[in-house]
């Protein structure tokens, strides 16, 4: 005898957040009203300002590039049910990975060569960084919420150390490090389409957008397709199971770690190699932490992390042309517009599951044999 | 008759008028209407998701009804919580025990329970009632013992008690006696009985025909969500209760060959399993399968057969022993590796299917890999060969007869008699030549049931050797040719198969039968 039939799944993959991102557009729009702005000329400004024109499309990608992989990172941990919140951290890192081989090899090599180290520096540095967590939970039990945080923080300290005293450029007196050659510069997406003669505004988004969709199916193929997927889904769905089967947790839920910290590393290719072309601080700007709301309402899933990861990024631009726009809209107010919309989508997101979906579950046969 | 007319003519203490519940597709209570009678013992049997829980539950107040009628000595009443149930004289002891263990008996007595906000007149109230109705009952037990240091059949007096000093005068008992040896379950039974000689009302949901035929006056029985009949217990017998369950006859012996046991398939020499607190849960246990054989190992649930098993299947680590199989040892330096134990040809239907023998959420088709998953055969270079592995799932559902037989449905959407023959087929299908089995048959429908033996008979037939533990006697005896009784982690004792009966296995299970075989010193 079958459990009770479930509703269609767009039902829950699609009107679900849906429907939750339109409570947080109402509960925004009230709050913009009772400061005294027209909400409906607010959401015209926020849409016009993220989408409207070819600026705005571009620092939208750009932003949702960062989100991606971050949401990434967030979901692939999940599935071996871990709760990695030190993407920030580890984002940092892997972006110390990419100013470090730069800096060694930029006068030397040539792009494609930096690109691969950038890419392997970044997902070691990352993946490193989410190790040590990741051991102490799978052999000493400190749980991976309280480290991950903590290494945030860590990775803040070194960051700081590292660029006052040791990588800033001499003479200086902010902590940066020097600029990159421009040879070991990522192309940004005006002078790559360029290359195709379209011509498009200049902006920050790069060709770190094309891996970061090339990770949203590689993690696709790990995931579902792959054994290791299977051992990391069957850890996070049944950890007795996983032993019972021979799986040791312990020994996945460091690799998983691992491939977490990696995906939330390439946030500093994005950065470093493609936006600042040189080592500064707090350049993560807080993607770690949207990133877990992107993976939260793109339900672990790549392709609704992508789509998440646009919405995000859509709100990170528009939110800034509204302030920009709006004198009586802070940036305080566009951050609590972003919370809204990550409160309602990802922490309140059972609230209305349960009853949307019941409204649409297939009525049950009449009478009969079940 | 006259008694009968006499109970006639007041209203039942508990009637159901057409009780319809739902939940989504599936329609759990189909306009279930019953009568019990005050003062009786009323037995209600039925397959798993017959609906038995769920109408005890919209009883209780956990679930409300769709539509239907609740009285209560005549009179309609609202159940919408377990609260409203209380109040109304209704209360249940669940199967698995909602006590807090570090509580002493006393007060978990006056968990819940409203009485002002200083603790220490409740407690001298809650202890003199305590007494009274431990000795009206016969329910002795130490009000100051720390329930967690107490065994099973105190601990289910603790539940009984909670529920009479609430106020309880109709006692519904969820499964009561699994847990329970025979000596425990007979002194249940001793209770049972006081209540119901001083007009307590009693509701028995139980998958034991033997139990409803000794202790209860009347019986309903459940199938696929409604009431197929009532009988007074004295008017029928087991194997018609049993039909009716089902809906066709069901042979309840098996017919069985004689072993032909061949070389020793798998041996356990001096294993002892010690806990994560230190405690020792298998005590220099030793023991030897034959190839063709079925061990049987009886006790009562706790006693270190879970442990036991896990330790064979390389899943626990041990201090001490060693276990011979398939030309390899496992001993405390060298632990065995269940995937490692797999491919030299073991397998593992474990106790807990949902806990450890899948993964819930998966779809049927990625759990019959489980423990395989690293089969060549279900894999190209890097991704694995789905479309290989559906037709495998969909092989092994039409041969064990799984339903429904989708491979995609998740696995906790499958009844537990299905979800058992996943496992089994999962298990089996490798041709393994040792077998272990945890519970067979726990959870699983009276049809499935008979199944899941047969396959094992089979399994046995065809030379592998069978390890099999279960905490139902009728199934060790049913099955094993030879049957290992163990209490408290260590083997007390041997029986033939076929000369086992249940008061010799239930009085080792107690450790009561010292050599001479008679409990009574």
């Amino acid at each position: 005898m079958a459990r009770g039939e479930a509703a269609p799944a767009w039902v829950g993959h699609v009107l679900v957040p849906l429907v939750n991102l339109a409570l947080a557009f109402l509960v925004s729009g009230l709050i913009v009203l009772a400061i005294g702005e027209d909400p409906l000329e607010a959401v015209v400004i926020l849409v016009r300002g993220a989408v409207g024109f070819e600026e705005a499309i571009g620092y939208t990608l750009y932003y949702a590039t960062n989100i991606m992989f971050a949401g990434l990172a967030v979901a692939v941990a999940f599935h071996a049910g871990l709760f990695n919140i030190g993407g920030e951290g580890q984002a940092y890192i892997g972006g110390l990975g990419v100013g470090v081989a730069l800096l060694a090899f930029d006068a030397h090599l040539p792009l494609p060569i930096l690109l691969l180290i950038s890419i392997l520096a970044s997902a070691a540095f990352g993946a490193a960084w989410a190790w040590i967590p990741g051991y102490l939970q799978a052999r000493r039990g400190s749980h991976v919420v309280i480290t991950t945080i903590m290494f945030n923080f860590i990775a803040f300290a070194l960051m700081n150390y590292l660029l006052v005293n040791v990588l800033i450029q001499p003479g200086q007196m902010s902590p940066q490090s020097r600029e990159f050659e421009p040879v070991a510069w990522l192309p940004f997406a005006h002078e790559a389409l360029g290359w195709f003669g379209i011509q498009v505004t200049r902006s920050p988004l790069n060709l770190s957008l094309l891996w970061a969709l090339a990770c949203c199916l590689l993690v696709w193929l790990l995931i579902w397709r792959t054994r290791w997927g299977y051992r990391i889904r069957v850890v996070g769905g049944n950890e007795p199971a996983a032993r019972y089967a021979g799986i040791d947790p312990a020994k996945v839920v460091i690799a998983t770690m691992c491939v977490s910290g990696a995906l939330a590393g390439f946030v500093g290719l994005n950065e470093i190699m493609g936006v600042q072309h040189r080592l500064l601080l707090n350049f993560t700007a807080g993607y770690g932490f949207v990133g877990i709301a992107a993976a939260l309402m793109g339900r672990n899933h790549p392709l609704g992390i992508i789509l998440a990861s646009l919405l995000f990024g859509a709100l990170y631009q528009g939110g800034a042309e509204l302030a920009f726009e709006m004198p009586r809209i802070t940036r305080e107010l566009v951050v609590v517009i972003q919370g809204l919309v990550i409160l309602f989508s990802g922490a309140l997101e059972h609230m209305l599951r349960p009853r949307i979906e019941a409204m649409f579950r297939r009525p049950a046969p009449a009478g009969g044999e079940g | 008759m006259s008694q009968a007319a006499d109970v006639a003519l007041l209203p039942p203490a508990i009637e159901l008028v057409g009780i319809d519940k739902r939940f989504g597709a599936v329609h759990a209570n189909r306009a279930v209407s019953l009568a019990v009678a005050a003062g009786t013992i009323h037995g209600i049997v039925g397959e798993n998701g017959a609906g038995k829980s769920t109408l005890m539950n919209i009883l209780h107040g956990f679930y409300q009804a769709d539509a239907g009628e609740i009285r209560v000595d005549g009179t309609a009443i609202a159940v919408r919580s377990p609260e409203d149930a209380i109040r109304a004289g209704i209360d249940m002891v669940h199967q698995h025990f909602m006590l807090v263990s570090t509580f002493t008996v006393l007060e978990n007595l006056v968990l819940g329970v409203k009485g002002g906000w200083r603790l220490a007149p409740a407690l001298g109230r809650a202890r003199r009632e305590l007494l009274r109705l431990a000795d009206e009952f016969g329910l002795e037990i130490d009000p100051d013992a720390v329930v967690g240091d107490l065994p099973v059949g105190p601990r289910q007096r603790v539940e009984i008690l909670k529920a009479l000093y609430r106020g309880a005068r109709i006692l519904i008992l969820d499964e009561p006696t699994s847990v329970l040896t025979p000596a425990e379950t007979a002194r249940l039974f001793a209770v049972l009985r006081a209540l119901k000689a001083r007009g307590v009302t009693v509701v028995l949901i139980t998958h034991k025909l033997r139990e409803i035929m000794e202790i209860t006056d009347t019986v309903s029985v459940m199938r696929q969500g409604a009431m197929v009949a009532h009988r007074v217990t004295a008017e029928t017998d087991r194997e018609s209760l049993a039909e009716l369950m089902v809906g066709r006859k069901v042979p309840l012996g098996l017919d069985k060959q004689a072993a032909r046991p061949g070389d020793v398939a798998l041996a356990v020499r001096g294993l002892s399993v010690v806990d994560d607190l230190g405690v020792t849960r298998v005590d220099d246990v030793g023991f030897e399968v034959r190839a063709g054989e079925i061990v049987g190992i009886a006790g009562v649930s706790g006693n270190g057969q879970s442990e036991l098993l896990a330790a064979l299947a390389g899943m626990e680590p041990f201090p001490q022993g060693e276990v011979r199989f398939a030309g390899t040892v496992m001993t405390p330096a060298l632990p065995g590796d269940p995937g490692d134990l797999r491919t030299r040809g073991l397998a593992h239907v474990p106790e807990d299917r949902l806990g450890d023998g899948v993964v819930g959420a998966f779809p049927a088709w990625e759990n019959v890999i489980l423990g395989y998953h690293d089969d060549p055969a279900y894999r190209r270079v890097v991704l694995i060969d789905r479309p290989a592995i559906l037709a495998d799932c969909a092989a092994k559902m039409a041969k064990y007869d799984v339903r429904p037989a989708d491979p995609h449905l998740a696995t906790h959407g499958f009844s537990g008699g299905n979800q058992q023959k996943l496992v089994i087929a999962r298990e089996l299908e490798r041709a393994p030549s040792v077998l272990l089995v945890g519970q067979p048959t726990r959870g699983v429908d009276i049809g499935a049931i008979e199944f899941i033996h047969k396959t094992l008979l089979a399994m046995r037939d065809a030379g592998c050797a069978v390890l099999l533990v279960s905490v139902e006697l009728e199934e060790i005896m049913a099955l094993a040719d030879r049957i290992l009784v163990m209490f408290e982690g260590r083997i007390v004792g041997e029986v033939a198969g076929e000369t086992a009966d249940e008061r010799t296995l239930g009085l080792l299970m107690a450790n009561a039968a010292e050599g001479d075989g008679d409990g009574s010193r």
